[in-house]
């Protein structure tokens, strides 16, 4: 057990950092530190050029294969990355969807055909993804999806012509392209039957209308399809076999990328840090309580996803993988609350009118969706207590 | 950089938990709560001789096997689990860290050797009554003698003191204030003027003893390293128990999960595995969750150690404070989920239960180690690097 970076590694952040530094400044300089949680679509324009730099300079997708953008970095390599680019204040990524999950399941599941077709603009920042699993009746059971594709003759070969509506999609009013679970099996129930299909967003079968949530922003998206239609080959693993694919999926979403995200808690923390020394509330011993327990358990989080990465590099499933999202989201919505106790009457006051609210604020507001979305806590517990505890699993109702 | 055990350390993991499942057996642990030995004699000459645990952590230079704090907290893990009665974390983590930090080559040289061999039981008398674990609040005295020096003073909470073959004793130069004038004094067998209670534990798993001090004479070669000069010595010591304490309440919190969940499979009540009601399954859950966590943190804590950087207070007191939950949450919630039988004699529940309660508090309790995090909060500054090692947040 051993918490060192090899000399190699040191080079490797080196290199990293020295990028950072002289590539977040002239143009990029007014990026930094600018999209955070609850704030996704600050600057979006500025920050997708971000993206594309990042992926010109074969910084965008490290962990990926050479072949498609990357550069095969290993966890150490990751991990140091996403610590510089917490450091050099890099703004909230705006091909993560694409980066972080599209791109690793069509790397597992994917055929030649579409890694060579989806990947390199990924890495390029040229092509955003959003993530389309959530209907209006499938939230929580997932399986209950009600989107149906079936294959048609089009003008360019066959076809998926999809029908129905997906919601709470994070940033699709950006997207180009969603990945959909759909159900292409009439008659068929819960996981069997459903397909996952690559759609093009920009086109007449396709509608988005964004929600505006209690921020006052709108992240997330309702998607209405509706005649929408995407090339027959571009459905990932075979139809019919789309659940497995998007379990895959969630996996990723516990995987490497929850370093960066740690980095972006450190950052508010830090925040906070300093706004309580400079207010005082550093000296109210309940606040100092709270604040040595938050700062406590985001190290925790940190243990925890090392010692979960260390074993997926050896390929072994492990069980405190299933406790990482509600740790997350527990500690960051309790980091909300502490947030506004901490900055007191002051915490009521926003930035302008009409409805402009500070970043604290919108961290506070949104870390609410944070125990929902991605499964909610009571979910998690379930899954911890069946898949990892062995418990009986739920019984379930006719749907 | 990897965040799991090596080869070496799975061994070492593997036969402490197969030879205590055999050896540290919840009958042998209650033959001891029953009897006037403090601990296992058989299980301690086991651990201490032929499974060679007590040279673990004690230097190569010293008759030991140099291992580090990873080890430690190893085979710390496992004894909680088993609530093993033997003076290890005595012996290993408080006293023989004390010697290692503050004794001369020669005192080193004899206690560590001993120690080592598995022929010296050890333990460390510090807090007082009143007093808490902070060494500024230290009353016991002691004044040079001629040779040698007199020491004064009432001793509280020393676990297994009444039982180890060595006692290392806290105490201030007379009128000293502070971190000034605090030595560490070896003492072996019972002294005139010295006066040893056994105290009755709610834990009896861990016995702790009163020691009273009444102008007892000690020689020169008695005072660990020169005197007055023990304060950084304490303070490590009593971080790296903190941590060896941590390990021992993961161990323990994982044997009231597991434990748990196999009743809740078992036990029926309307027709159905209790464990399939979602009140159950998500205590079980949020058990597991903490449990996993304080297990990172000790993991972490063990390596940062062993790096031997400035962080070892830190990083310490966030494993104290916890496992200290951890263990206690759990502990309290696998008597709930037993049910009646879960506050019975006869069930194991309640032994895991007092030895939470009981560490909770030794070496200090959450809110204590919150604090001292609080302080490094607050002296941290937000600016600078603090990137190594794995990232420290």
């Amino acid at each position: 057990m051993d918490l060192n970076f090899s000399p190699e590694d040191e080079t490797f952040r080196d290199e990293v950092a020295t990028w950072f530094s002289e590539n977040l400044s002239g143009d990029f300089k007014h990026v930094r530190y600018r999209g955070g949680s609850g704030d996704q679509s600050e600057m979006f324009a500025e920050r997708r050029e971000w993206e594309r730099h990042m992926g010109r300079h074969g910084w965008s997708c490290i962990a990926w294969p050479k072949e498609y953008g990357g550069r095969d970095a290993t966890l150490s390599q990751q991990v140091i990355f996403a610590e510089e680019y917490a450091r050099a204040g890099g703004p909230g990524r705006t091909g993560h969807l694409g980066v972080e999950l599209a791109g690793p399941t069509i790397l597992a599941f994917g055929t030649d055909e579409q890694k060579k077709r989806f990947l390199p603009p990924i890495a390029a920042g040229d092509e955003l993804w959003s993530q389309g699993f959530s209907e209006p009746n499938a939230g929580s059971d997932l399986a209950n999806v009600r989107t149906k594709a079936w294959l048609e003759d089009g003008l360019n070969g066959k076809e998926w012509v999809i029908e129905g509506q997906k919601i709470w999609t994070s940033l699709a009013q950006f997207a180009d392209w969603c990945f959909v679970v759909t159900r292409t099996e009439e008659g068929t129930q819960g996981h069997k039957g459903l397909s996952y299909l690559l759609v093009p967003l920009d086109q007449e079968g396709v509608d988005i209308r964004p929600i505006k949530q209690m921020t006052g922003d709108a992240e997330f998206n309702e998607v209405f399809f509706d005649g929408a239609r995407t090339a027959a080959e571009n459905v990932v693993g075979a139809p019919g076999d789309g659940w497995k694919v998007a379990m895959g999926t969630l996996a990723f979403e516990r995987g490497a990328s929850t370093l960066g995200q740690q980095m972006d808690f450190r950052n508010e923390l830090y925040e906070i840090v300093e706004i309580a020394k400079r207010n005082g509330k550093i000296k109210d011993p309940h606040i100092r309580q709270r604040l040595a327990d938050a700062w406590m358990r985001l190290k925790i989080m940190r243990a925890n996803s090392l010692r979960m990465l260390t074993k997926a590099e050896k390929a072994e499933l492990a069980p405190e993988a299933l406790i990482y999202k509600i740790y997350w989201a527990t500690w960051h919505r309790n980091l909300g609350e502490l947030f506004m106790d901490i900055l007191g009457d002051e915490a009521e006051i926003g930035d302008a009118a009409p409805y402009q609210l500070n970043g604290l604020q919108k961290v506070f507001l949104f870390s609410r969706a944070d125990t929902i979305y991605a499964g909610t806590n009571q979910i998690q517990r379930n899954i911890i207590a069946e898949r990892a505890l062995g418990l009986p699993r739920e019984p379930r109702g006719n749907t | 950089m990897n965040f799991a055990f090596t080869e070496e350390q799975e061994l070492i993991r593997d036969s402490a938990r197969k030879f205590l499942a055999e050896h540290a057996t919840s009958e042998r642990a209650r033959a001891v709560m029953e009897s006037d030995s403090g601990y296992d004699e058989a299980l301690w000459a086991n651990i201490a001789q032929e499974m060679g645990w007590a040279a673990m952590v004690v230097p190569e230079a010293y008759g030991g096997l140099g291992l580090g704090m990873v080890e430690l907290v190893i085979l710390q893990e496992e004894m909680g689990r088993r609530l093993a009665c033997a003076p290890f974390f005595a012996t290993s983590a408080l006293a023989g860290q004390a010697v290692l930090f503050q004794g001369n080559e020669d005192q080193k040289s004899d206690l560590l050797g001993r120690i080592a061999a598995g022929e010296l039981s050890a333990s460390l008398a510090f807090s007082e009554p009143s007093m808490g674990w902070n060494l500024e609040d230290i009353n016991a005295t002691w004044r040079q003698d001629g040779d040698g020096f007199v020491l004064n003073g009432v001793k509280r909470h020393v676990v297994d003191g009444l039982d180890t073959d060595l006692l290392i004793i806290a105490a201030r130069k007379e009128g000293s204030k502070g971190c000034e004038g605090l030595s560490l004094f070896a003492l072996e067998g019972t002294l005139d003027g010295m006066a040893c209670t056994r105290l009755v534990t709610m834990d009896q798993t861990r016995p702790q003893a009163q020691i009273e001090l009444n102008n007892v004479s000690v020689s020169g070669s008695a005072c660990l390293g020169a005197p007055g000069t023990a304060a950084d010595a304490l303070d490590k010591t009593l971080n790296i128990a903190a941590l060896a304490l941590a390990a021992e309440q993961v161990g323990g919190a994982q044997e009231c999960l597991d434990k748990t969940v196999e009743y809740v499979k078992e036990r029926v009540q309307f027709g159905r595995p209790i464990g399939s009601f979602q009140a159950v399954k998500h205590k079980c859950a949020d058990m597991m969750v903490e449990v996993e966590s304080a297990r990172s943190a000790v993991y972490y804590a063990a390596c940062i150690v062993d790096e031997g950087t400035d962080e070892l207070a830190e990083v310490a007191s966030m494993a104290k404070a916890y496992c200290s939950d951890t263990y206690f949450k759990c502990a309290g919630d696998a008597i709930q989920l037993h049910g009646g039988i879960g506050v019975t004699w006869e069930h194991d529940a309640h032994l895991y239960f007092k030895r939470a309660r009981a560490s909770r508090s030794y070496l200090g309790d959450p809110a204590y180690h919150r604090e001292r995090v609080a302080k490094a909060i607050e002296a941290f500054d937000t600016s600078v690097d603090h990137f190594k090692y794995g990232g420290t947040v």
